[in-house]
């Protein structure tokens, strides 16, 4: 547990990085390091792109699932990784200096 | 009205038959009828009424009789009637029509007492109509007799003679009892009374509404798939819990453990992928803490992010070809990628570096320090091209670690020789070591320079190599989780008196520092030592060397042999210099003989000065011809026979700052990637361009050429150039 932990905090730190959210499977945040309404505002929206990207490929292919969801936009990067009933969301601005 | 008056007297006396003509028919309603032949005096008094829309006639219209005639026809009835004649086949008039109209009809409901309907009803109604009828007479009788049903036959035999009176009654009194019902005028009795009614009160209670939440959901044809699946896993568990051995894994089942094992792959570089570690992640999930369920997406995460920051170097290390490759035929360039560091390591230096060999971004570096005086503590990375920022797997020791080797089929256990003279082996799937050898277990008494896995033995045991500077090189054999030792050879050094180099016990053993085991013929080995020479050995002879070299003047540090050709080898060493040796195909027979001879003028095939000591030399995967050397100023040198026998293609200046020295130099074995280590605890990694990975072009048409043919190739290739380097009496061999 540690570990991730551990991971987590590197993500936090790394270069670029604006915020990092952790999402449960009713869209309730969990963790995050971002003010609450941007959190609230984020966990809403993207776990439902999240759910509605799974529903996509498993449609074509029951065999298939979601393994990891990337925005990107004029701004920034956001990333989506599901796992076991949560989301993690990561946003970044990789052009950052 | 003095003019009506006057005709109406006139009237008066004609008769009724006729009306007066100043009214019309229908008018003579309004004027109030008068027609009295009372006196006319009080006629006379009387002002007559005239309606407004009366007509206004002369004395002679009023005067004009109109005679009436009353009938006895009916105004209504038609007077005219045709029917159609069947007989006469033709309309004809009927001759006579029905006058007769019918103002009012109503229809009663008396029969005749004689008719067979009335008979009926009396015989429904029985003899208590009649006895009604007669209840001024014989009332008493009757109703004794039904009063006392249980008299039985007297109280019939009583109601059939009130029978009989009764028809010999009067009629009249019984016709007019039969429509009422019968009932008994001394038991029976009707009476009604109206309860009091209870004034209604309204009570209502408001329940609290159970509480509600909104469920909604989609159906698609995955969720049911992941039903049935789920259904499945549980039987398939009901099953395995029943049986002792595991049910065989069925199509479905199996396609849900590859995606398990797909996902797993990834982010768990170095597992071992057998069936009994397969790991559950569906059904039962323990209440842990909720950020520890989501390690394998922040891993998956953190490489995301990092491939975003650096990734004009991702994007080089795919797609970037030196572009001046083209125009430079016998030159190439190194593109320096990513570097990989860890603060704790930053004082130690590198000591060994080795790829995975199943997880090809994968590789191991040991760290420690080459330094008699500062000896510290050691560590071990495990870093992945696609993680630059931060190592997958870390292991700190007390000791420097000088070597390790990762096992080909089992790229999760880790060989590890220390300074201090033992050997450990580490489970990366585990924090701690799982073995490590102690004073008494045959650890070397001088640190270890190398460690080698070997094939497994016949018991399906791990063993691996180590060679160390106390002159041992010693087998070691993990049995029942125990690591045991056996000393395979010692290395002596020929005697100070210039004795035979065999059969004198010697004091002093040189030091082993580096060996290397032949790619085929696996019994067969290379040492090399500090004192600069190369002995050729095999596992069968223990006490004796196959072959001795002197390769060198100062410690070899490196030897390899060549992935292609079997009996080439490539030696470095402290002495600048780089030699690459060919074997020769003498037996040990002719050893003892011609030995010391041949120790001495034996020479190499091809010699490179560097101007630093060589640290490492590695020959590329990819061809035969092509080897890379680093030294201890930050340069790297590549070289390819093919191309040039005598310069290097790249000589490249690797290190950051000054002063640093290059230790250890591996080439990747799928991607054009080397990584360099330095001793300042950094790996470099960097990309070969195009001119320093030329591979033969297979002819078009041709089919495409399969391993064996390529290596066949390449030792052509390697052959063709040796022939014209050979000495003529090696030629002769």
């Amino acid at each position: 547990m540690a570990e991730v932990e551990e991971t987590f905090k590197r993500i936090q730190a790394h270069k670029g990085v604006i915020g990092v959210i952790v999402v449960n499977s009713e869209g309730i945040p969990i963790r995050s390091t971002l003010d609450n309404s941007t959190t609230v505002q984020y966990a809403g929206l993207i776990s439902q792109l999240a759910a509605k990207a799974r529903s996509t490929v498993r449609d074509i292919d029951p065999g298939n699932d979601l393994t990891f969801l990337r925005i990107r936009s004029k701004k920034h990067e956001i990333m989506v990784a599901p796992e076991n009933e949560y989301l993690l969301i990561v946003i970044q601005n990789p052009d950052a200096v | 009205m003095p003019p009506k008056a006057a005709p109406k007297s006139k009237q008066a006396q004609k008769g009724k038959t006729s009306r007066p003509a100043g009214k019309s028919g229908k008018d003579g309603d309004d004027m109030t009828d008068m027609g009295d032949t009372d006196g006319d005096d009080w006629m006379n008094t009387k002002t007559l009424v005239k309606p407004d829309d009366q007509l206004d006639l002369n004395d002679q219209e009023l005067k004009e009789e109109f005679t009436r005639i009353l009938t006895a026809n009916n105004p209504h009835a038609p007077q005219n009637i045709v029917r159609y004649s069947f007989k006469e086949r033709q309309y004809k008039q009927t001759s006579h029509v029905d006058q007769l109209a019918i103002h009012f009809a109503l229809d009663g409901n008396m029969l005749h007492k004689e008719s067979d309907e009335a008979k009926r009803q009396m015989a429904k109604l029985g003899i208590p109509d009649s006895g009604e009828v007669a209840g001024s007479e014989g009332g008493e009788t009757t109703p004794a007799a039904g009063g006392a049903p249980a008299e039985g036959e007297e109280g019939k035999d009583e109601a059939k003679e009130g029978e009989q009176r009764e028809e010999a009654g009067t009629p009249g009194p019984g016709t007019a009892a039969k429509g009422e019902k019968l009932t008994n005028q001394f038991n029976y009795s009707e009476r009604a009374s109206q309860t009091y009614n209870n004034p209604y009160r309204e009570r209502g209670t408001a329940t609290e509404p159970p509480p509600r939440a909104t469920f909604a959901s989609n159906v698609t044809q995955w969720e049911i798939a992941d039903a049935y699946h789920e259904d499945f896993e549980k039987q398939l568990e009901a099953i395995r819990a029943k049986q002792v051995h595991k049910a065989p894994p069925t199509f479905p089942h199996q396609q849900h453990h590859f995606q398990e094992k797909s996902k797993e792959k990834k982010t768990i570089p170095g597992r071992k992928e057998e069936e009994k570690t397969r790991k559950k992640l569906t059904i039962t999930e323990t209440q842990g803490d909720d950020i520890s369920r989501i390690s394998k997406a922040t891993k998956i995460v953190e490489r995301m992010v990092n491939q975003n920051t650096y990734d004009d170097i991702a994007q080089d290390f795919k797609y970037y070809e030196d572009p001046s490759d083209e125009y430079r035929d016998n030159e190439g360039t190194m593109l320096p990628l990513w570097r990989f560091s860890y603060e704790k390591a930053k004082k130690l230096a590198v000591t060994s570096l080795c790829w995975n060999p199943m997880y090809k971004d994968l590789f191991a570096a040991s760290y420690g320090s080459y330094d008699f005086m500062k000896q510290g503590s050691g560590m071990i990375l495990f870093f992945s091209l696609k993680n630059p920022s931060f190592a997958e797997y870390i292991y700190e020791t007390d000791s420097g670690v000088m070597c390790l080797d990762v096992h080909p089929e089992h790229p999760y256990m880790v060989a590890i020789g220390f300074y201090d003279g033992s050997v450990g082996v580490y489970n990366v799937q585990k924090k701690e070591p799982v073995h490590r050898c102690t004073a008494k277990n045959g650890k070397h008494t001088d640190p270890v320079w190398q460690v080698r896995w070997q094939k497994d033995d016949l018991e399906n045991n791990h063993n691996f190599y180590s060679v160390s500077s106390d002159g041992r090189i010693v087998h070691w054999t993990i049995i029942k989780n125990e690591l045991l030792f056996e000393d395979v050879i010692t290395l002596t050094l020929p005697g100070a008196a210039g004795e035979g180099p065999d059969g004198t016990k010697v004091n002093t053993v040189g030091c082993g520092t580096a060996f290397d085991f032949h790619r085929k013929n696996d019994y067969l080995f290379l040492v090399g030592t500090e004192e600069g020479k190369i002995h050729q050995c095999s596992k069968a002879y223990s006490s004796q060397f196959l072959d001795t070299v002197d390769a060198h003047n100062m410690a070899v540090y490196k030897v390899r042999w060549n992935p292609f050709h079997p009996r080439i080898y490539i030696t470095c060493s402290a002495d600048w210099t780089v030699k690459i040796w060919e074997v020769s195909s003498k037996t040990t027979a002719d050893k003892s003989e011609t030995s010391s001879v041949e120790a001495q003028t034996k020479k190499p095939l091809f010699t490179f000065d560097l101007n630093n000591s060589v640290g490492d030399v590695a020959w590329a995967p990819y061809s035969s011809t092509v080897f890379a050397a680093v030294t201890a100023d930050g340069k790297m040198f590549v070289y390819d026979l093919n191309i040039n026998k005598y310069e290097p293609l790249c000589e490249q200046m690797v290190a950051q700052k000054k002063k640093t020295k290059l230790t250890h130099v591996e080439f990747n074995p799928k991607d054009p990637i080397i990584i360099v280590g330095d001793d300042r605890g950094n790996v470099t990694s960097l990309k070969i361009s195009p001119n320093l990975r030329k591979m033969p072009k297979e002819k078009k048409g041709a089919p495409p050429m399969d391993p064996k043919q390529k290596e066949d190739n390449e030792i052509a290739k390697l052959d063709k150039i040796l022939s014209m380097v050979r000495e003529p009496n090696e030629d002769k061999k």
